[in-house]
């Protein structure tokens, strides 16, 4: 009987995770991207406040003219858990942007100042215009793609994943996707409007290389006062801050749900231990009782 | 138990009042204090208790979300992330009900297992067996339709190629799936009713359940041995403590795996094609169904017609209602079948492997010998859909006539104090 259990304990821990290989957004002849380092990552990771600002800096200045941030608005920035910046600087930075309002009293449509609760104003007043703009390739919004974005994990990385927790699948894509543009190899074509980058699905992207607005061809930055945090302006780092900023804006209650989750899991260990015991002490009541 | 006489006795006058026009805690009673339980149940005896938290998890969870969640093509992605962004504790709710979906067939797939090695199904317990299939049929529904709802790109595909495979039905097929639809291709109709159907099934679920329960009270449980219970005094305990507790002490257990995967891992049983928002002139690379449908899909592509592998899909189903007779064994217990035991773990691993074929491109090359492909992803599948076939129809059947059981205890009290001695 006892062996019976243990068995099929085992095998219905196979067969409950069997399969759940993750969809192969990024197959068809691409690297797999490399591991990074998150603040975020574990049972107890936090968004690096900092990090998130430069990253912010990044979207905004070298991302936000074709990608929008539909889901976001401006409050979210000084909200717990993120960015943390602080109301009066989301409110400056509402007031830069122009958002489209009305219609006022004689019916008009009229623009006026962003407010905090405004959301990011999208790029292109429509999918055709997007298209129009980048050579027939729409520009995917940025609200959850690094929810959006993986990679084949295999047997039998995916199932430690669920031990090790082992999710950033989407931030570390899109670092290896920054630091992915290589001259093609010998025997590629790479057609006229797309790039070749070893980390795309199919290696063909239709974005050429986006850093470059900060990172000269040689690796050195453009301008060497981008970070006003003393951060060093490196392709890679550039990348992983931009990353971490798209983790939070896909997840911005990251903090909140393992703060929560420290919590519940410490409470239902406690109140597993005191209903192992007490049903030790019923059970004892019997003659024979295992 | 069917001999099992009430012994509540009212104490107090409004309960006597109550009792003589409507004797609800005198069913409550009989059902979850005084109901005998073998004493012999083992941990796997839980999850039955613990489906019932799901179920009830899920229309909580759910009936909640409903109140923030836009049955539109055109808002229902966004609503999604309202809820994940601006509704208090939003994120957890979607997480739970998400995840809770999983657990609910992670926790199903153990109760039929469990069934399965100790025999659960046979007489006097077909009927108990067979609501048992249909709740998992509308599980399987439910589930399905619940996943279209985020309107994202795995749930539009995934309700495509779905409901797609009605065309597969000779001369009405096509009409079939245009009325499933509610138009000539998946679109807002389609959104809708599914939201409706989501909605309705799991209280369908919750009255199958019901009589799951009531047969289950009637016949009494089976346990380990497998043996029936001859006298309630030395076989059984009370519900109440005893399975309570233990009931209680599994489920807050379960609820740790729940909630691993809801505070620390929330994404990784669904799709990252998800976020992405619903586009019909975009199929993704790979459309794969939620893991629990797995090895139903891979046995669905095993077979190269198409009507075919419909047919083979839902006869996998199908097929466990008539396990009951099936299986020609008088000995219930897998416990006490030495060959049996050998074809049951089998059949677990073919169930796990169709899985793996289900989750797999089809071309993809399983067995190549000096650069020739001996067997690809669809050849495997095919293997493994006769084995899952040949359990039910070649194995269970010829067992039974053929298999020398071990011996059976006299009585679940026998087999407790005598493993108990042994200990000794």
């Amino acid at each position: 009987m006892k062996i019976a259990s243990r068995h099929l304990v085992a095998a219905f821990a196979l067969l409950g995770l069997s399969g759940l290989a993750a969809p192969a957004l990024a197959a068809g002849g691409a690297e797999h991207p490399p591991a990074q380092k998150w603040s975020f990552s574990g049972p107890f990771g936090t968004f690096d406040r900092a990090q998130l600002q430069r990253g912010f800096k990044v979207y905004r200045e070298v991302c936000s003219s074709c990608h929008g941030l539909e889901k976001i608005s401006f409050r979210n920035l000084s909200q717990p858990g993120g960015p943390g910046f602080t109301e009066g600087q989301v409110k400056t930075l509402a007031a830069e942007y122009k958002v489209k309002d009305g219609p006022n009293e004689s019916g008009d449509m009229f623009e006026r100042p962003g407010r905090p609760a405004d959301r990011f104003p999208a790029p292109f007043p429509n999918a055709e215009a997007a298209k129009a703009a980048n050579g027939g390739a729409v520009p995917p919004d940025f609200s959850v793609i690094a929810k959006a974005r993986t990679y084949e994990r295999g047997f039998p990385m995916w199932l430690i994943d669920i031990f090790t927790q082992y999710q950033e699948q989407g931030p570390d894509y899109i670092v290896a996707l920054l630091n992915g543009y290589e001259v093609a190899p010998k025997g590629v074509t790479v057609e006229a409007g797309l790039h070749y980058n070893k980390y795309f699905p199919g290696n063909k992207i239709a974005m050429a290389n986006p850093l470059v607005a900060v990172i000269d061809d040689n690796g050195k930055p453009n301008d060497p006062g981008f970070y006003t945090d003393g951060t060093p302006v490196t392709r890679e780092q550039v990348a992983r801050d931009l990353a971490a900023f798209l983790m939070w804006a896909a997840e911005p209650k990251l903090e909140e749900r393992k703060h929560l989750g420290a919590k519940v899991m410490l409470w239902l260990l406690l109140l597993a231990g005191l209903l192992y015991f007490t049903k030790k002490r019923i059970w004892s009541r019997l003659e024979g009782a295992h | 138990m069917a001999e099992h006489h009430s012994s509540y006795v009212p104490k107090t006058g409004i309960e006597r009042w109550i009792d003589a026009r409507l004797p609800i805690i005198r069913l409550m009673h009989d059902s979850a204090v005084s109901y005998p339980v073998p004493r012999n149940l083992n941990y796997f005896w839980t999850f039955g208790g613990i489906l019932m938290f799901m179920l009830v998890a899920q229309i909580v969870t759910g009936i909640v979300l409903v109140m923030h969640y836009t049955p539109h093509v055109d808002f229902a992605f966004a609503s999604v992330e309202h809820i994940m962004r601006d509704v208090n504790y939003g994120w957890l709710l979607r997480y739970m009900h998400a995840n809770g979906a999983s657990m609910f067939f992670i926790a199903v797939y153990i109760h039929i297992f469990r069934g399965m090695y100790y025999g659960s199904y046979k007489a006097p317990r077909e009927l108990l067996w067979i609501l048992g299939v249909v709740i998992f049929l509308l599980m399987m529904a439910t589930a399905f339709m619940g996943y279209v709802l985020p309107w994202g790109q795995m749930s539009f595909w995934g309700a495509t190629v779905i409901t797609n495979l009605f065309s597969a039905i000779p001369v009405i097929g096509d009409p079939i799936v245009t009325w499933l639809w509610g138009g000539y291709s998946v679109d807002n109709p389609t959104l809708n009713r599914f939201f409706s159907l989501h909605y309705l099934l799991p209280f369908m679920i919750l009255g199958v359940v019901v009589l799951h329960v009531w047969a289950l009270h009637h016949v009494g449980q089976n346990n380990p041995t497998g043996v029936e219970v001859k006298n309630v005094a030395k076989d059984t305990v009370p519900f109440t403590p005893f399975a309570t507790v233990k009931d209680l002490f599994a489920m807050v257990c379960f609820m740790m795996v729940f909630g691993w995967f809801v505070f620390y891992h929330p994404n990784f049983l669904g799709h990252a094609d998800n976020y992405i928002p619903a586009d019909p002139l975009k199929t993704p690379a790979h459309i794969v169904p939620e893991w629990y449908f797995l090895p139903f899909y891979g046995i669905l592509r095993a077979i190269p017609d198409k009507l075919g592998g419909v047919v083979a899909m839902f006869a996998a189903i199908a097929i466990l209602a008539f396990l009951p007779w099936l299986d020609t064994s008088k000995v219930k217990s897998g416990k006490y079948r030495p060959t049996f035991k050998i074809f049951f773990w089998i059949f677990v691993v073919v169930s796990v492997l169709l899985g793996y074929t289900g989750s797999q491109p089809t071309d993809k090359v399983v067995l190549a010998l000096g650069g020739r492909t001996i067997l690809d992803m669809v050849g495997f599948a095919q293997i493994l859909t006769v084995m899952y076939f040949a359990y039910f129809v070649i194995a269970l059947p010829l067992l039974g006539l053929f298999e020398k059981p071990k011996a059976v205890p006299a009585s679940i009290a026998d087999s407790v104090l005598g493993d108990a001695k042994a200990a000794k």
